[in-house]
């Protein structure tokens, strides 16, 4: 009684989805952009490392390398999000400017069904994108540097695609809340690419701005005071970025398929002795205790995508719905 | 009784939507809710359906409570809202398959019905058109055939004939009435244009301003419209009227 009618949704969201013309256009530029960036980075590579020993976890540089403009990790980082406002932005006020919902509503299916349904097809997609998309790389991958990824990296990458997941299917909740809240479809797209505006590139201007006003960097002669200063001044910087899920993805990501980097900030203050130990134990992180920092970031983006979803579930739920 | 309404009453801050409604409705027979836009019957039919609670009073449909049993009363009613949308990239038959599969009915079983239904409402011969190059009439048609597709109890249907040209409308009050008479069906249905619900209603319910003003055969309200003056015949128009401008 309930599952068919979440089947039943599930199952022409996931029709519609497959011949929507605008998923499949912004797909098709996101696999392609992605394989160009991985290849190039591929190829130098290759000049790079002829006749020299591949050095450890060189499949994962193919994502996070930067080669010319930006690596993958980056690029997904920044247009990622825009799959999940095309998926969400228009999924429940398509069906109420379209005189559906009402129809729909007076089915004997529970009325979350809708909602949900419309959810889970919509991760499912991202699912299918993601996963094909770094298996094509991989496949690239292996091709062109000519090394099998180790058990430990393929790890490190199945892990890169949840949270790449989680990520995408945060702003496809901010989105299908937009479509819950405004009645026509062009403002929720708008809405939809305001937020993502902000949140990906005015978070971090703002932050700088309130990092000034809070904790100012005077120019003193006293070093402690002037060190003191910058400390703070880039903690507030740094927490007003953690608001930008942008921020969340990139620090995890790179983390988790850098096993160099052992803090996901990117400044640290660093006495003599840190300095030595440094260079002393310069190996890379054990996949263990890289999980162990991306840990809280893992749980930030589950807990605001859950939060997202759950404010679009309250509000679809109490709304009326009437047919005019 | 199929429905059955007490002090039904819905509030939307201030405003009074639905004020005190009790009326009650036969099986098998067609009532016709008559009233001027606005008055407050769409916020009935969507109190019957479970759609929105009631601030106060009771509902039943078929027994149930549709504010606490919403899916017994929607498994059990069809409801045609006004002007009603459909999936206009899909034709006919898919857009009733998906209603059929959303009330549990496996597509062997359905598709019988509906090759059946399109032939009752002269959908046949464009079922594999989209719905989208339908016009006003083939769409309030493929309404109807929507609302069977599940063989309800109790049909709800709200306007069916608003925006419809002369033919179409007669055309679909025929429809309206088949139903009833083959089909044995309850029917409720709500419309601001009096001829028609005179034509096909076999009792019929006056509200305005959300307060029902008037229930009953058109013959016992034309009797009530007449006060003491007996021998006059009263249209319904006149009742109406007079209702009206009380209100």
């Amino acid at each position: 009684m309930t599952l068919h009618g979440i089947f039943t949704i599930y199952r022409k969201e996931m029709e519609d989805h497959f011949s929507s013309m605008r998923f499949l256009l912004i797909t098709a530029l996101i696999v392609m952009v992605g394989v160009i960036i991985a290849s190039m980075v591929g190829m130098s590579m290759q000049e790079e490392l002829k006749g020299m020993a591949k050095p450890d976890f060189i499949f994962l540089l193919l994502f996070t390398s930067t080669g010319k403009l930006f690596s993958f990790t980056q690029f997904i980082g920044l247009l990622g999000p825009l799959i999940g406002i095309i998926l969400g932005f228009d999924a429940i006020n398509r069906e109420r400017s379209g005189r559906t919902l009402s129809k729909l509503v007076s089915q004997p299916i529970y009325r979350d069904a809708i909602i949900n349904a419309k959810f889970l097809a919509g991760v499912t997609m991202i699912t299918l994108v993601m996963v094909s998309l770094v298996l094509i790389i991989a496949g690239l991958g292996i091709r062109l540097v000519g090394v099998v990824p180790g058990a430990e990296e393929v790890w490190r990458l199945v892990i890169y695609v949840i949270l790449s997941i989680l990520y995408i299917s945060f702003w496809m909740g901010a989105a299908i809340l937009f479509s819950v809240v405004f009645k026509s479809t062009a403002t929720s797209a708008l809405a939809s690419l305001a937020a993502w505006i902000f949140l990906s590139f005015f978070i971090g201007l703002g932050g700088g701005f309130l990092a000034d006003a809070i904790a100012p960097m005077n120019q003193t002669a006293d070093m402690a005071q002037a060190t003191d200063d910058f400390i703070k001044n880039s903690e507030i910087q740094r927490a007003a970025s953690l608001l930008s899920p942008m921020t969340l993805y990139g620090d995890a990501t790179s983390t988790i398929l850098d096993p160099l980097r052992k803090t996901p900030r990117s400044f640290v203050l660093m006495g003599p002795l840190e300095r030595l130990s440094l260079s002393r134990f310069q190996n890379p992180l054990p996949l263990l205790q890289s999980v162990v920092v991306v840990a809280p970031f893992l749980i930030s983006l589950i807990a605001i995508t859950f939060v997202c979803f759950g404010i679009c579930y309250l509000v679809f739920m109490r709304q009326e719905i009437r047919s005019t | 009784m199929v429905i059955r309404m007490e002090e039904l009453t819905k509030r939307y801050g201030a405003q009074t939507a639905v004020d005190r409604l009790s009326l009650e409705v036969r099986e098998g027979e067609v009532f016709g809710f008559l009233g001027p836009n606005g008055a407050g019957k769409t916020t009935t039919m969507l109190m019957l359906l479970g759609l929105t609670e009631p601030t106060s009073g009771q509902v039943r449909v078929c027994g149930f409570d549709p504010a606490r049993n919403p899916l017994k009363v929607k498994a059990l009613i069809g409801y045609l809202p006004e002007n009603v949308g459909f999936y206009d990239d899909m034709d006919a038959r898919q857009n009733l398959r998906y209603i059929a599969r959303l009330n549990g009915i496996p597509d062997r079983v359905s598709a019988a019905r509906i090759a059946k239904l399109l032939e009752e409402v002269d959908l046949a011969k464009e079922s594999d058109k989209k719905v989208g190059s339908y016009s006003k009439g083939m769409r309030q048609r493929l309404g109807i055939a929507e609302v069977l597709v599940k063989e309800p109890r109790v049909v709800f249907l709200d306007e069916p004939t608003v925006g419809l040209d002369p033919d179409g409308t007669s055309r679909m009050l025929d429809l309206i009435h088949s139903l009833s008479r083959d089909r044995k069906m309850t029917i409720f249905f709500s419309s601001h244009l009096l001829d028609q619900v005179q034509r096909i209603s076999d009792r019929i319910g006056i509200m305005i301003k959300g307060k029902l003003v008037a229930a009953g055969p058109l013959a016992e309200l034309a009797q009530r419209g007449l006060g003491g003056e007996a021998g006059e015949s009263y249209s319904l128009e006149e009742i109406y009227m007079k209702y009206f401008k009380e209100g």
